[in-house]
């Protein structure tokens, strides 16, 4: 399983990123969209983790474009609001068992990792 | 929201709602951060168990982490609560300067996601009116809105308070797209709510890119 984390808090994904090494999940990080949309051109993932707000473009509007680069991409919303707004955004998008609250434990995010590799 | 409040009630109610939201959002960053770097100091220790070897210096990058976010939070807290305490007071004496400083502190975040920068530019001296420190919080938060719309390419907003004879100004700078705003939309009922309530005013000087508050020396709540 190769892994995008897409989020503005870069001590949050390089660790994330570390850690996913760690249980031998392959992943790259960035912490914007441009620089997202820009590695979707030229590596295939499996799963992309994105903030729900990312700075000049919302993780919905990414999660459109990325899809339109590669349709296979499956998605994980992360937000560290839980507004009942993104909620209901990131769950329409994602499913609500894909919408993820901050902070995540790597179990949870691993286990909905597979779950959306297996459907 | 209720039928009952008027217009300055609720601009309020909003813009209390609007930074709680966000200053929580700030401190479960932190807190996902703290989170997995002491995940990543579970990985190493069932590591070490197993034989493989700590990488001191990697363990102090960690730590100093934890700490940069610790630092993180308490600004975050400090400035949350400097905001709490806008409301004990229907009006006191103010420094401009550092209203301006904690509305620029807890507007980081919106600039950040709209991809704006906020440079306040530093006044040589104390910037004292009497006024409502939340009602002014509320409206430069209000310009500021407006303000980072209307950046332009730059993607900048400048921000800074001088002294006047007859008060003191608030003055937002390097709007470049300030003549395509449109002018019937600002300001709306909402600042004028509280221009009316802090005897101000607001006027735009589209050419130079800049908007004014004018506050009067001193108002009476």
């Amino acid at each position: 399983m190769r892994v995008l984390l897409v989020d503005d808090e870069k001590e949050l994904v390089s660790t994330l990123a570390e850690r996913l090494a760690i249980r031998s999940i392959d992943s790259d990080w960035v912490t914007d969209g441009e620089d997202a949309l820009k590695l979707v051109e030229t590596h295939c993932y499996d799963v992309a983790v994105l903030d729900i707000r990312l700075p000049g473009i919302s993780g919905l509007d990414l999660q459109k474009k990325m899809k339109l680069k590669c349709p296979d991409l499956k998605f994980i919303f992360m937000t560290g609001h839980g507004s009942l707004g993104d909620f209901q955004a990131g769950a329409t998008e994602a499913g609500t068992d894909y919408y993820l609250v901050k902070p995540v434990g790597i179990d949870e995010l691993i286990e909905k990792m597979n779950n959306l590799m297996s459907a | 929201m209720n039928d009952s409040l008027d217009v300055r009630e609720e601009t309020a109610l909003r813009f209390f709602g609007n930074i709680s939201t966000s200053i929580s959002h700030e401190i479960k960053n932190v807190l996902a951060i703290i989170n997995e770097n002491a995940g990543l100091l579970e990985d190493y220790n069932l590591m070490a168990e197993k034989g493989i070897p700590l990488n001191p210096e990697r363990i102090k990058t960690l730590a100093e982490t934890v700490m940069t976010q610790i630092r993180r939070a308490d600004g975050l807290v400090k400035n949350m609560n400097k905001f709490a305490h806008s409301v004990d007071e229907a009006s006191k004496t103010v420094d401009l300067r550092e209203i301006l400083e904690l509305v620029v502190a807890l507007s980081s975040r919106f600039a950040a996601i709209r991809g704006v920068g906020l440079e306040l530019q530093p006044s040589s001296s104390a910037v004292s009116i009497l006024s409502s420190p939340f009602f002014l919080e509320n409206l430069i938060w209000l310009v500021l809105d407006f303000a980072m719309n209307a950046t332009g390419n730059g993607k900048i907003v400048g921000l800074f308070a001088e002294k006047k004879e007859d008060g003191a100004r608030v003055i937002f700078t390097q709007l470049d797209a300030l003549g395509k705003a449109q002018k019937d939309e600002f300001p709306t009922e909402r600042e004028k709510s509280l221009l009316h309530i802090l005897n101000a005013e607001i006027s735009l000087d589209h050419r130079a890119g800049q908007i004014f508050i004018d506050l009067p020396t001193e108002i009476t709540l």
